[in-house]
């Protein structure tokens, strides 16, 4: 008993550790002790579980801890800052998957006379979670990664309705299990259900709502640890696990403000440009005005402030350090620069706050839509590369835009703005933008980093 | 069903877990609840600024299943507890091990300044 009382004076402290640990996320002095924090909880819980009394076979589970565990380091440490987004995403269908397997293998050893019906339910729940938030995660990881088969959501028919129906049955399937909690064996069929629908409602999902639907998948992972957290009768998966399902909640409502459509719209709406809304020829035909690299450079002369708004291109084109050298270069001749980041900017939450911090911009520098567009009439200059849906005015002058009412940044007020795009070329939404053929500005035709990298060496002949 | 058969599954869990760790229905849902409020207090104070380092960072921390694993795994008897067990263990190691790194590794890039 008095050892059992230690473990669980042991969990608490994982708890409290992992609650500082987040703590230290609210500001970048702190963060890297918080994460550290959060590690230590870790530790601690599972020092603690180790010495638990049902635990014997050590030898597996120094088996996996070091297969785990090296394969873990090695992703983490190997990879590319962008691909940051599809890193985490698969990391969270693991975490999933690992709730199918415990919540399975304790729903088997369980005697089955103890099997109550919120034991039932709780299992069923993780499995079904869990599943989902594997399966969906590996959609995601295919679609950032870009591998050909997902750079498209697969098509099939009746896609609505077979999502309808998985998901009647995944609840028949839940509630039947828990009624009748003798027959464990409902788990498997719900997992292969809930496996399916983790597929089919994350592959409709195109490039720039990702960022929602992986906040929502890091919120199921927590919920699934939460649930596994129910079926052990374990405090601290319960409380880790509803953190993080908080935390990934909170994310997806931020998102789905920040491009004011609902949850349900992002995940089972489709985006298509309004009947009769005009054509790019319509919309661009002869008001394009594209600027050569020392057009461009001539424009920041004499420049007082200047802005610049990233986005997904800029990341695929791997030009945050180039845009960093911009911005040192301004700054030396006297220029404010900001950076506007929008918070759907990217594949994931902060993405282009990660790449920026990434090319060692000083993080100061790097604003919300609310702080930079009350001064953006006194801008001189707005750069405007890799972006395209989150400075459209339409957004905000056209309520029939299947964007209306989307908070952008209000780049069109700037005196002049300059925008980096390799073509014409529609973002997401799929609709021409009216900000590249308003008077004010220039379109600058290249690459992302080269266009930059040219223009940097225009500036330094001024 | 019912309210009934939950306050009955509440009694029975409560009875069923008499022994050391098994925490109370009652008890567990409290902690839930309360977990989640406290989870919103905090989460909604972190900028924006450091919402990927939020996901990395949360997302190591939703590998506390490991622990379940290592009980899964470490059960030293039967055949499926041990199997699903050691790849429950192997997944959530490298989400913890992989969620960690990964997460200071991005941090440690909003440290350095011009």
């Amino acid at each position: 008993m008095e050892k059992q009382s230690l473990i669980d004076l042991a969990y608490l402290a994982a708890a409290v550790l992992f609650i500082f640990g987040l703590k230290g996320l609210t500001h970048p002095r702190s963060a890297v002790r918080g994460n550290l924090l959060g590690a230590l909880g870790m530790l601690v819980a599972v020092v603690a579980t180790l010495v638990h009394q049902d635990v014997v076979g050590y030898g597996l589970i120094i088996a996996g801890a070091v297969i785990g565990g090296t394969i873990g380091a090695v992703l983490a440490v190997k990879i590319e800052m962008t691909a940051m987004p599809q890193m985490v995403a698969l990391f969270n269908g693991f975490g999933g998957g690992a709730s199918v397997l415990v919540a399975g293998a304790e729903l088997i050893t369980k005697d089955p006379s103890e099997r109550s019906i919120a034991f039932a339910l709780t299992a069923l729940l993780a499995g079904l979670i869990g599943a989902v938030t594997f399966w969906g995660s590996l959609v995601a990881f295919a679609k950032l990664q870009e591998y050909q088969a997902f750079k498209k959501p697969i098509q099939y028919p009746a896609q609505q309705w077979i999502n309808a129906a998985l998901g009647a049955l995944v609840l028949l399937l839940l509630v039947l299990g828990t009624m009748y909690p003798q027959y464990a064996w409902i788990y498997l069929p719900l997992v292969l259900v809930a496996s399916v629908l983790g597929f089919t409602l994350v592959n409709p999902i195109g490039g720039a709502d990702m960022p929602v639907v992986i906040a929502l998948l890091n919120s199921y992972s927590g919920l699934a640890a939460c649930a596994t957290g129910f079926v052990l009768e374990n405090s601290v998966l319960i409380i880790a696990g509803s953190l993080v399902g908080a935390s990934g909640v909170i994310l997806t409502q931020i998102m789905c403000k920040a491009m004011n459509r609902s949850l349900v719209h992002v995940l089972f709406g489709v985006l298509a440009p309004a009947e009769g809304a005009p054509s790019a020829d319509e919309v661009y035909g002869g008001k394009i005005k594209a600027a050569t690299a020392e057009e461009v450079a001539l424009l920041y002369d004499g420049a007082r402030r200047a802005v610049i708004v990233p986005g997904y291109g800029m990341a695929v084109a791997q030009a945050q350090h180039a845009v960093r050298e911009l911005a040192d270069l301004l700054e030396s001749r006297g220029v404010e620069v900001e950076y506007a980041i929008h918070p759907v900017a990217g594949r994931m939450p902060g993405h282009m706050n990660v790449l920026l911090a990434e090319a060692e911009v000083p993080y100061e520098q790097l604003k919300e839509p609310g702080d930079v567009n009350p001064q953006m009439a006194q801008t001189d200059v707005a750069l405007v590369i890799g972006a395209n849906d989150v400075v459209n005015p339409d957004a905000r002058n056209n309520p029939a835009s299947p964007i209306a009412g989307m908070p952008i940044i209000d780049v069109d007020k700037a005196r002049t703005v300059v925008v980096v795009k390799r073509s014409l070329s529609p973002g997401f939404a799929g609709i021409p933008n009216p900000l590249f053929a308003m008077d004010n500005t220039q379109m600058y035709f290249a690459d992302g980093k080269k266009a930059i990298l040219d223009l940097v060496a225009a500036l330094k002949d001024l | 069903m019912g309210i009934e058969t939950l306050l009955f599954a509440a009694e029975e869990a409560a009875a069923a877990a008499g022994s050391g760790s098994a925490l109370p229905l009652m008890a567990a849902i409290t902690v839930f609840v309360l977990a989640i409020f406290v989870g919103f207090e905090i989460i909604t104070k972190i900028p924006p600024t450091l919402h990927t380092p939020l996901m990395s960072g949360s997302n190591a921390i939703s590998g506390i299943t490991v622990v379940g694993a290592i009980l899964a795994a470490g059960a030293g008897q039967g055949f499926w507890a041990p199997t699903l067990g050691l790849l429950a263990l192997i997944l959530a190691t490298i989400n913890v091990v992989g969620g960690f790194l990964v997460t200071n590794r991005m941090l440690e890039m909003f440290r350095k300044k011009k």
